[in-house]
């Protein structure tokens, strides 16, 4: 049974050093909440994978030394522009880095959750993306002539997080049309969600919102925090904080304004 | 740019997305990636004239993308071939159509790191019609080789390859792309830049005609459409763009 947890602490325990853990893209409910914990914490050598994208969250964890790996397709701050500690850490080579296509991870994600080892995927023949992924293999269809694809071995996280409206006592969680975090938490071992809010009765008595819905039973731990998304938006319930992610592209630009930001809004707890 | 008559005043952006919205063409389904502004507002402006044709499929918008898939959507129908128009820039263009997302120098110490590839090393192969944009036309972006291929302008015969670019829209001309000849064309040249100019600021070779138009500027009628209609849609998804271009505010 999912333990509906007391804290953000406790709901995160499965989140240990060196843990392989799946996160969501900004516009499906990217756990802030928790992630802020997770820097007090001190969380080590992750190996984050970001499906299929990252925003503040990966450049936070980067900055915050707790990214060992990061396997994603990319990192920006969109329309605040480069996603600063990221960038700084490549260019010191500081965090080992698996460059993927966003329906790559799609893909991958998606053969952990068939339990099958492997899924074929067009594109990327020729491409410097493949040349650096020596994980990836170049198959010849074995149902055509001369027809290469490629095959990806499956992403199988030990920890699935991410940030969602809204979850029952028995752990049911829905997300409405956010479904890749339904293939996140089918492919992890673990699944560990912050919600807005808990919901007094069963999310699945009724059929039209049953088919919004994570089920309990792929659901490790819950953990109430509202506005656990922010300051990124949190689809359907409230946009993006741009003043806030204005104030992080400007002092994330150096390593002493990050140590700032994580100060006033990591560190501190009533700004967290 | 200049050479407008004040009455028709229009901003480089109301330029570059009505060239773009021209490339667009007749298309069933259009769909617009990360940090596209530009032809999110000409996509937005064909499904405006067309009346609600192509289907507009902003990939971080709530609201202008019918997807309830999960993200990997998007891509399965691209794969199907139910995707006719994708937008890709980079941070380095070759004369050949290779695309680079990822960075200059050593990948894993490099010496420029752009965010990646995003779904590049996919749509590229599968989307017919991908229109390249990038609005800093200079020999820092538009180069002789890229450093990093994030996507291949073209492939080998045996690459199931059905789809790839057909024109690189910049902020100084629109140039055409041959598949066959791996060659870009130059089309026109927008209004207040010169031939030279673009020779002089484009890092690769490309074809030139004998005789090369200016770009043709947006009609009244299309700014009035650009700016009443097709702006306050695209604040949802790029709040800034919208109010630094067209003036809208983010608080509405």
């Amino acid at each position: 049974m999912p333990v509906i947890a007391a804290t953000l602490e406790e709901a995160l325990a499965a989140v240990t050093d060196g843990c392989a853990l799946a996160v969501a893209r900004e516009v499906s409910g990217v756990a802030m909440a928790a992630t802020r914990a997770l820097i007090r914490r001190g969380v080590k050598r992750l190996h984050l994978i970001a499906l299929p994208t990252s925003s503040l969250q990966a450049d936070l964890l980067i900055g915050a030394g707790c990214v060992e790996t990061l396997e994603t397709s990319a990192v920006s701050l969109g329309e605040f522009g480069p996603a600063p500690r990221f960038t700084a850490a490549m260019l010191a080579g500081a965090i080992r880095m698996k460059d993927a296509t966003c329906p790559a991870l799609h893909a991958a994600f998606q053969a952990a959750e068939k339990g099958v080892p492997f899924a074929p995927l067009r594109g990327l023949i020729g491409s410097d993306v493949l040349a650096h992924r020596p994980d990836w293999k170049t198959i010849d269809n074995p149902f055509g002539a001369d027809d290469p694809i490629v095959l990806l071995p499956a992403i199988k996280p030990d920890v699935a997080l991410f940030h969602a409206p809204m979850a029952d006592r028995a752990g049911n969680v829905w997300i409405g049309r956010q479904r890749e975090l339904l293939t996140m938490a089918h492919a992890a071992a673990k699944t560990i969600v912050t919600v807005e809010s808990l919901h007094g009765g069963d999310l699945l008595a009724d059929p039209l919102v049953a088919a919004g819905i994570l089920p309990g039973f792929y659901v490790e731990a819950v953990a109430v925090a509202p506005r656990g998304a922010a300051p990124l938006p949190l689809p359907d319930r409230y946009p993006a904080d741009l003043d806030h992610l204005a104030e992080y592209a400007r002092l994330a630009a150096t390593a002493e304004g990050f140590a700032r930001y994580l100060e006033q809004h990591v560190h501190d707890r009533r700004a967290a | 740019m200049t050479g407008a008559p004040p009455n028709s005043a229009f901003r480089d952006e109301e330029l570059l997305a009505d060239v773009i919205c021209r490339l667009i063409g007749d298309a069933r389904h259009v769909a617009v990636g990360n940090a596209s502004p530009i032809p999110a507002t000409a996509a937005l402006l064909a499904r405006m004239r067309g009346n609600g044709r192509p289907y507009v499929s902003l990939l971080q918008s709530r609201k202008h993308n019918f997807f309830t898939d999960g993200g990997r959507e998007l891509f399965d129908c691209a794969g199907q071939g139910r995707i006719d128009v994708f937008f890709l820039s980079g941070g380095e263009i070759d004369g050949e159509g290779n695309v680079n997302l990822v960075g200059i120098g050593d990948h894993d110490k490099p010496k420029v790191r752009f965010p990646g590839s995003f779904g590049a090393a996919y749509l590229y192969y599968v989307v017919p019609k991908v229109i390249l944009f990038r609005t800093e036309h200079s020999r820092r972006t538009l180069v002789p080789k890229v450093d990093f291929i994030s996507a291949p302008g073209t492939s080998p015969a045996n690459v199931h390859r059905t789809g790839g670019p057909i024109a690189l829209v910049t902020n100084r001309c629109l140039f055409l792309f041959d598949r066959d000849r791996r060659r870009f064309c130059l089309a026109s040249v927008h209004p207040g830049q010169t031939v030279a100019e673009v020779l002089d600021n484009t890092g690769f070779d490309f074809d030139r005609p004998a005789d090369i138009p200016t770009t043709a500027p947006p009609a009244p009628q299309t700014l009035r459409q650009m700016r009443e209609i097709v702006a306050p849609e695209l604040a949802e998804v790029y709040p800034q763009f919208a109010a630094a271009v067209f003036g809208i505010d983010r608080s509405r």
